[in-house]
């Protein structure tokens, strides 16, 4: 369980990105970008945010995640795919050297402040 | 309006982990995350594995649980110089973050060392997502667990040099397909060496002490 330590991360990184010039900012959604290859339980994520940020600019804020697939390229005969299952074999080759090229971000990619 | 952040969560954790590689290597030493569920044998094997590399690779320790001084105290009885970290005063936290490394490794005499282990909380989940600034990581999977542990922690297995399958000598009394498990730790990561080994009784042990040696060595080359 260490969605909480990622939530306050995030509510750190989004206080901080708020303009000091507005007054009483209030943000209505967070976007996140997070990999399936990433260990976070995306139901932990969104409660442990909802506890930690009331009193801040983002209580009651929309929790938007965008899922990125694994997607892999293989060193071998440079076979680039997407898997759904934890299989990190090239399908065309068979080689085992495998680069992850996406799959294991943890990003908060924008955030929208109330007018 | 709008605010665009693009902005990696554990960024904090990754400068920390990078600040520590930099630190062990001005040190000379090389650092090993050792990683497994609760009760997978990792504080046993650690012992018998001092036993066999101690005093020729200066080996210290660094342990993590959330709570008791359990595993240091076994650790202690080898000679090997060692510091339980307890998470429960930072909340409990179920992995040790790069921040509680490098508050550790400083209380260590790093340079009287070759190699530092830092045998990570059990959990399968949360260790895997958070950089220490190790040099490397091993995976302990015990045959007392299911075979399809690595396709449910899929990272944990990807993100390993070497798994351990531990507990080999319970093989004749459980239903466990040794094979399968294997097989399911190449399906996540095909080229990652693995052990199958009895750290009580040792069978299997040589191949392991064999990985880790020439890896402290090769490491310890690059580092400097």
């Amino acid at each position: 369980m260490h969605e909480m330590g990622i939530a306050q991360q995030m509510l750190e990184i989004a206080v901080a990105s708020i303009p000091d010039d507005i007054d009483n900012p209030r943000v209505e959604k967070i976007c996140v970008r997070i990999g399936k290859l990433a260990a976070v339980v995306e139901d932990s994520l969104r409660f442990c945010l909802e506890i930690i940020s009331e009193n801040t600019p983002l209580a009651g804020a929309v929790l938007v995640v965008e899922e990125v697939p694994v997607g892999l390229l293989c060193r071998e005969c440079g076979h680039e795919w997407t898997v759904d299952t934890p299989v990190f074999r090239c399908p065309a080759c068979t080689s085992g050297n495998v680069k992850v090229l996406s799959g294991r971000e943890l990003e908060i990619s924008t955030l929208e402040l109330a007018e | 309006m709008e605010i665009n952040i693009q902005k990696k969560v554990l960024e904090v954790n990754e400068t920390m982990a990078d600040r520590n590689r930099n630190f062990f290597k001005d040190k000379g030493v090389v650092v090993l995350n050792m990683m497994s569920s609760p009760g997978s044998g990792k504080t046993e094997l650690l012992c018998k594995t001092l036993a066999r590399i101690m005093p020729d690779t200066r080996t210290g320790v660094i342990v993590g649980d959330i709570c008791t001084t359990n595993d240091a105290d076994r650790l202690e009885s080898t000679g090997v110089s060692v510091i339980q970290i307890n998470t429960d005063q930072f909340g409990g936290d179920c992995h040790l973050a790069a921040h509680l490394i490098e508050k550790s490794a400083k209380e260590m005499d790093l340079e009287a060392l070759d190699l530092l282990i830092v045998e990570n909380i059990g959990n399968l989940v949360c260790p895997a997502e958070f950089d220490i600034g190790e040099d490397a990581r091993v995976v302990v999977l015990s045959v007392t667990e299911g075979e399809d542990k690595p396709l449910k922690y899929p990272l944990m297995f990807r993100l390993a040099d070497a798994a351990i399958l531990n507990k080999t000598d319970l093989l004749p009394y459980l239903d466990f397909n040794a094979g399968e498990a294997v097989e399911n730790m190449k399906q996540v990561h095909p080229d990652m060496p693995v052990f199958e080994l009895s750290a009580k009784t040792e069978q299997g042990f040589d191949p392991w002490i064999e990985w880790l040696v020439a890896t402290v060595t090769s490491k310890s080359t690059n580092n400097k």
